[in-house]
């Protein structure tokens, strides 16, 4: 026998107990993980390779407000500008989707746009296809398989934002982005919905170059200050993060639900360990009779707690870690998670905290035998 | 297993005890004034009041006495579980009231054997692994170690048992795995607290038969507490207690 061995004997002694108290730690630091996976998917956000070159050009009011289509020339004069085209959030509701669609349509210039969505892959006949037809549109990978949709489709919307519904032909499937989910189709089609406005809901612009685009964002910031259309321009980066920024309660949210379930993991674990000390309070007093020291006896307990918390962590962070690997989540959550990965830095904090807990869990029983003589412990149970 | 006394020894006691000191055997426990006291709420209990006692080696001992005599807290003080309010104890030319709690878990587990009434096996464990457990702290390797646990349990005729759970055993049996437990480090010393307490008369006979084997045959000092004067007859002296005081 190993002392090892000794210590799984006792862990294992009350089988139902001990896949309870597995499972209950195992549950909650999985629930945990995927509480993080979610957090993180939904405040950060996907970035590819031109994303950081890339500048949005927004209202200065809001981004609700529109910008003048007349902006374009002078946003093109600019130097640093690589590339610009309209960025339209269309935001309609695809035939079909009853509440929620989860994919965006943009509308956008065709001819111009692809020089900013240089990780697009699209087959050059379908693109001919796209800048030909006013009416088509670029469907992403995701989508054309989570609808089945193939070139020649249409997909018709219904207008959630613009007093306009839509139905686009597609004219071709991109594939290669971070986010393979969008719909791109022509900003005139929609100028022509509208009647003709003359406005865009911002303005995409690529800088020459990453060293560029910080000085570019103030170029076009002045450019238009002090006229009827004062605009805002920010890198991606921080067009994003100024999205994220309105899930701080989520984020809040989120974090409490965490500190809960932490909080009743640590009384769970400790009645656990207290209760299966408890029981064993002869056998530890009986122990010391032997010889056994406190120290060892410590090393006994705390060795079961940690490995109860550690076996828990192994089952729940792993099995997240594998659940969301080899599940098809944008699938599964209608496109609203891609990604969804448990990243090395959840895992170690999960079994960080599952360290912890073992910690925790152990010291009230500690102390118990540490209180306890010999004699007393004999004497209480026998 | 030492073998201190041949066999027969202590069938002289009578001879034995007109010997003069310098021919006896040396004492393994010398008690000097010994007083234990301790508080029930607010009543101070004298559990022990001024006990001063020698104990030879291989002596089988018994404490007798009625409940609340202080027969187990004497052996409690005896075998370093316990510690007096007052005097000395001596076992083996250790003082074990000033050894401090790590010390005296060392000495315990090289020194003394115990057994007590309601056997107090592992019961995750087998009769092997609880026989075993002492060992566990000695720097024995596995084969050592695997050695003298097959010796012990065929001590107490139990070596076909080995691989049985405490639950697979019948109380006579549990009781002899735990003596062989008290054995397997070979000490001195074996206490025993009231350890035919829970058993049947045919299983308390062959539990006492193996302690004063042990003290007989094999050198052994044995301390035993028991109410029962059929059991006290199986030692070579039987001391007794009241109210914390040695009668004879």
């Amino acid at each position: 026998m190993t002392t090892v061995g000794f210590i799984a004997r006792n862990a294992l002694r009350n089988k139902r107990r001990f896949l309870l108290s597995v499972s209950s730690v195992a549950v909650s630091l999985f629930l945990l993980v995927t509480l993080q996976v979610a957090l993180r998917e939904l405040t950060n956000p996907i970035n590819d390779e031109g994303s950081t070159l890339r500048i949005i050009v927004r209202n200065k009011v809001s981004l609700a407000q529109p910008l003048p289509a007349r902006q374009l020339p002078t946003i093109e004069r600019i130097p640093g500008v690589a590339a610009i085209t309209p960025f339209s959030y269309y935001g309609g509701l695809y035939k079909g989707d009853e509440k929620f669609t989860s994919f965006a349509q943009f509308a956008v210039d065709p001819a111009r746009a692809l020089d900013l969505l240089s990780d697009a892959k699209v087959p050059p006949e379908q693109l001919k296809a796209w800048i030909a037809d006013r009416t088509s549109a670029i469907v992403g990978k995701m989508t054309a398989d989570r609808y089945k949709l193939k070139i020649g489709d249409r997909m018709p919307f219904t207008g959630q934002i613009y007093p306009c519904d839509l139905e686009f032909k597609i004219a071709g499937i991109y594939e290669g982005t971070a986010d393979d989910r969008n719909v791109m189709f022509h900003q005139k089609y929609l100028d022509e919905s509208l009647g003709n406005p003359g406005t865009v809901g911002t303005w995409w612009v690529k800088a020459t170059s990453v060293e560029e685009a910080p000085l570019l964002t103030e170029r076009i910031n002045k450019a238009f200050a002090n006229t009827s259309a004062e605009v805002r321009a920010e890198t991606e980066r921080a067009f994003q993060l100024g999205f994220v920024s309105m899930w701080a309660n989520i984020k809040i949210l989120i974090g409490g639900i965490s500190m809960v379930v932490v909080f009743a993991l640590l009384l769970v674990t400790v009645s656990t360990m207290s209760m299966a000390i408890r029981e064993r309070f002869r056998e530890l007093a009986v122990l010391k009779a032997l010889g056994f020291r406190r120290r060892e006896l410590f090393a006994f307990i705390l060795a079961e707690s940690f490995g109860l918390a550690t076996l828990g962590a192994l089952v729940g962070a792993g099995g997240a870690w594998l659940l969301y690997r080899s599940l098809d989540m944008p699938k599964l959550t209608n496109g609203m998670f891609v990604v969804f990965e448990v990243t090395p830095q959840m895992l170690a904090l999960a079994f960080s905290i599952a360290a912890v807990l073992g910690l925790l869990s152990a010291i009230a029983p500690m102390l118990g035998v540490a209180r306890t003589s010999v004699v007393q412990g004999l004497k209480t149970l026998d | 297993m030492s073998t201190f006394f041949g066999q027969g020894v202590a069938n002289l006691t009578f001879i034995y005890y007109l010997l003069p000191s310098f021919m006896r055997p040396p004492n393994i426990v010398t008690i000097r004034e010994l007083s234990k006291e301790y508080r029930q709420g607010e009543i101070n209990v004298i559990a022990l009041n001024n006990i001063s006692l020698d104990i030879e080696q291989g002596e089988f001992l018994t404490l007798m006495g009625p409940s609340g005599s202080g027969k187990s807290t004497l052996l409690h003080i005896i075998a370093g579980i316990d510690r007096p309010t007052k005097g000395v104890c001596r076992v083996q030319d250790v003082d074990v009231t000033k050894l401090n709690e790590s010390g005296l878990a060392d000495w315990r587990n090289q020194n003394v054997g115990f057994v007590f009434q309601t056997f107090n096996l592992i019961p995750v464990l087998t009769a092997f692994e609880n026989v075993e457990l002492p060992l566990l702290l000695t720097r024995l390797g596995a084969k050592r170690r695997r050695e003298q646990v097959n010796t012990a349990l065929e001590l107490v005729g139990l070596a076909d048992r080995s691989k049985h759970l405490p639950r697979q055993l019948s109380g006579g049996q549990e009781q002899r795995v735990a003596i062989a437990r008290a054995l397997v480090t070979d000490p001195k010393l074996i206490v025993a607290d009231e350890p035919t307490g829970n058993l049947d008369s045919s299983s308390a006979q062959e539990v006492l038969s193996i302690l004063q084997l042990l003290s007989k045959q094999i050198g052994k000092t044995v301390i035993m507490v028991t109410h029962d004067p059929k059991a006290a007859a199986f030692g070579s002296r039987s001391i007794h207690l009241e109210k914390g005081e040695l009668i004879n």
